[in-house]
């Protein structure tokens, strides 16, 4: 194993984002608190509880997952995307990494930022509305299970991508919807039965369900089924990249 | 001489289709600087990408210090430094940071003196903590040095390193690659730059449209493919070759204050004493003599332009050849 190489790779995917602190921190910090002001404080005050919970804090889970899915991606495939697109790539690709080297230093780096992230706008939460946190490990868990998913995700579309439209379109096209119509803001049981049916095949829903339940004791879909789905999804990811490497697929001609 | 690289049977077709490769055959020995010659598009990088595990061939057996560079390619590529054609590197990071990554990704162990040594070979300590982008291109060239011998190679790669470098960075480059050499490093550079081979190197590869076509000593390959001219200035200009010289191929020059011989320094039997008698029998009186041996350039335009005759493009590549040599 190449420790010195996974680390220098790590450190310097960190750093990198280190320069842009202000706007990493700065814009989901500020999105976050926009979503508590308006749907926390302003229209949730006018809703019921939802499962016993208060509105704002009904929303919190959901809100993170948000921001953990965009900012997963966005970090991962950028990473990526970058060296691939300026050509420095190359000496990662000619050092003596494993691939599996290769993507825990890529991916490994995204998401401790977004881990980094998540927490961040936990505390920011904190400043609008009081939660509990019923199982903190859990949490973490799904947390990190999440912004390890999601980053390889954002890795296999860097490595796809071959220009900033297709880098841009899959989160902005396909994740945004999924996060906001997978329980961000709601519970699945207030939509009618048509809608719970179609929802369910909407992996966003699962982590959502999951990682409100760590908080909350209630979800949508029981906790071992939200799991099971987070881990299938990591899975698919997974193979995704491994068939990457093993074909060399737009990474080596 | 032991060999340090070891390439059998390689072929790379591009997923166009395109083959940029065909069945490459080539040693490289350890501790010397081999210069890989080429015209545009002759499949220079490829050999080298594949080598450093850029790309992936198509089909054939690479052999690196020893370790396949497949099977064994931690070991193989620990051995490789590249410093590839294209200026590329995190421009934001500072002179230093890139450097210590580059040590790092090939798994070795900080090393303070290493890295301030070969900075300071480079002219780059002082400017160590500066970001990338402030530098100048020739700088910047510089840096890519330093990140490839960053982790101590045994093989270093210097894909077209002097390319838009002015001359005196140039002299210096080719300073530090003899020093590296004395160092035990072994160097392969491509170059479409003539005199930067026939300055440098030990031998001489030429590839063209995917095909090694010649590699040699360059002393040997200098004297074997040479020929010398001989200008031969007269007391008398002359308006054309008296009929008795015919058989000597001369030709006039200076308008006709000189006639040109061209030989093959090699042979046994180069006609020179004839030549000087017959000259003295047709009454001419030699006033100087002068003699002078083609360049590698020369040769190479030679080989190149022979393999490339039925194509249309081989005098465009020629052309590009010593268009580059300015
Ligand atoms: N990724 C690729 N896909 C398809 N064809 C390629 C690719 N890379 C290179 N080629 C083709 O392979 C041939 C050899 O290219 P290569 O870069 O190895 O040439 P070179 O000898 O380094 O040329 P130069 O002196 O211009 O750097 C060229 O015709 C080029 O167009
Ligand atoms: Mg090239």
């Amino acid at each position: 194993m190449n420790g010195y190489g996974i680390r220098a790779l790590y450190l310097s995917e960190l750093s990198r984002m280190w320069r842009t602190l202000f706007q990493s921190i700065a814009s989901p910090v500020i999105s976050t608190s926009l979503y508590f002001i308006v749907f926390g404080a302003a229209i949730g005050s006018r809703m019921q509880e939802i499962d016993g919970v208060s509105y704002g804090a009904f929303i919190i889970p959901g809100l993170i997952m948000l921001m953990l899915l965009n900012e997963s991606i966005s970090n991962a495939s950028f990473g990526i995307y970058m060296p691939k697109f300026t050509g420095t790539i190359y000496e990662v690709l000619s050092a003596p990494l494993s691939p599996v080297e290769i993507v825990v230093g890529y991916v490994g780096a995204a998401a401790t930022k977004s881990v980094l992230l998540g927490i961040l706008i936990l505390l920011t939460a904190r400043l609008f509305v009081d939660y509990e946190i019923l199982h903190p490990i859990w949490m973490f868990g799904f947390l990190v299970l999440t912004a390890i998913t999601f980053s390889l995700f954002g890795f296999i579309i860097g490595v796809w991508a071959d220009g900033f439209e297709k880098l841009q379109i899959v989160p902005m096209m396909i994740v945004t919807p999924l996060a906001f119509l997978g329980g961000s803001f709601y519970s699945i049981n207030m939509l009618p039965p048509m809608w719970q049916t179609i929802t369910l095949f909407n992996p966003v829903v699962y982590l959502i369900s999951g990682f409100r339940w760590s908080f909350y004791g209630v979800a949508d879909v029981h906790i071992g089924v939200s799991l099971g789905m987070t881990l299938v999804f990591l899975t698919i990811c997974l193979a995704i990249v491994w068939i990457i490497f093993r074909t060399g697929y737009k990474l080596k001609p | 001489m032991e060999s340090v690289i070891s390439v059998k049977g390689l072929n790379k077709t591009y997923a166009s289709g395109f083959q940029a490769l065909k069945h490459i055959d080539l040693t490289i020995k350890r501790g010397e600087i081999f210069a890989l010659l080429g015209p545009n598009g002759a499949g220079k990088t490829t050999l080298i990408s594949i080598i450093c595990g850029i790309v992936n061939a198509t089909r054939g057996e690479v052999i690196v210090a020893g370790y396949d560079i497949v099977k064994d390619y931690r070991k193989a590529r620990t051995a490789i430094g590249l410093v590839p054609q294209e200026l590329t590197s995190n421009m934001f990071d500072s002179v230093l940071a890139t450097v210590n990554l580059s040590r790092g990704l090939f798994g070795k162990a900080p090393d303070k003196a290493h890295i301030e040594r070969v900075l300071r070979e480079l002219s780059l300590w002082d400017k160590r903590n500066d970001r990338i982008m402030n530098l100048s291109g020739g700088m910047k060239r510089r840096v890519l040095i330093a990140k490839a011998l960053a982790h101590e190679p045994e093989v270093l790669f210097l894909d077209e390193p002097t390319a838009g470098v002015d001359v005196e960075l140039r002299r210096d480059m080719w300073n530090m690659v003899r020093r590296l050499r004395e160092q035990g490093v072994t160097i392969i550079l491509t170059t479409h730059y003539i005199e930067e081979a026939e300055e440098m190197a030990d031998r001489i590869g030429v590839i063209n449209r995917g095909e090694i076509i010649l590699v040699e000593d360059k002393a040997d390959l200098m004297s074997k493919l040479g020929t010398k001219q001989l200008t031969i200035q007269l007391q008398e200009p002359l308006t054309q070759i008296p009929s008795s010289l015919a058989d000597y191929g001369l030709q006039l020059a200076q308008e006709g204050h000189a006639v040109v011989y061209t030989f093959d320094a090699q042979c046994d039997h180069t006609g020179l004493a004839d030549l000087l008698r017959a000259l003295n029998e047709a009454g001419l009186e030699v006033k100087d003599l002068h003699s002078s041996q083609s360049s590698l350039e020369d040769i190479f335009v030679g080989l190149v332009h022979e393999e490339n005759r039925p194509g249309a493009v081989a005098g465009a590549q020629a052309a590009a050849l010593s268009g580059g040599q300015a």
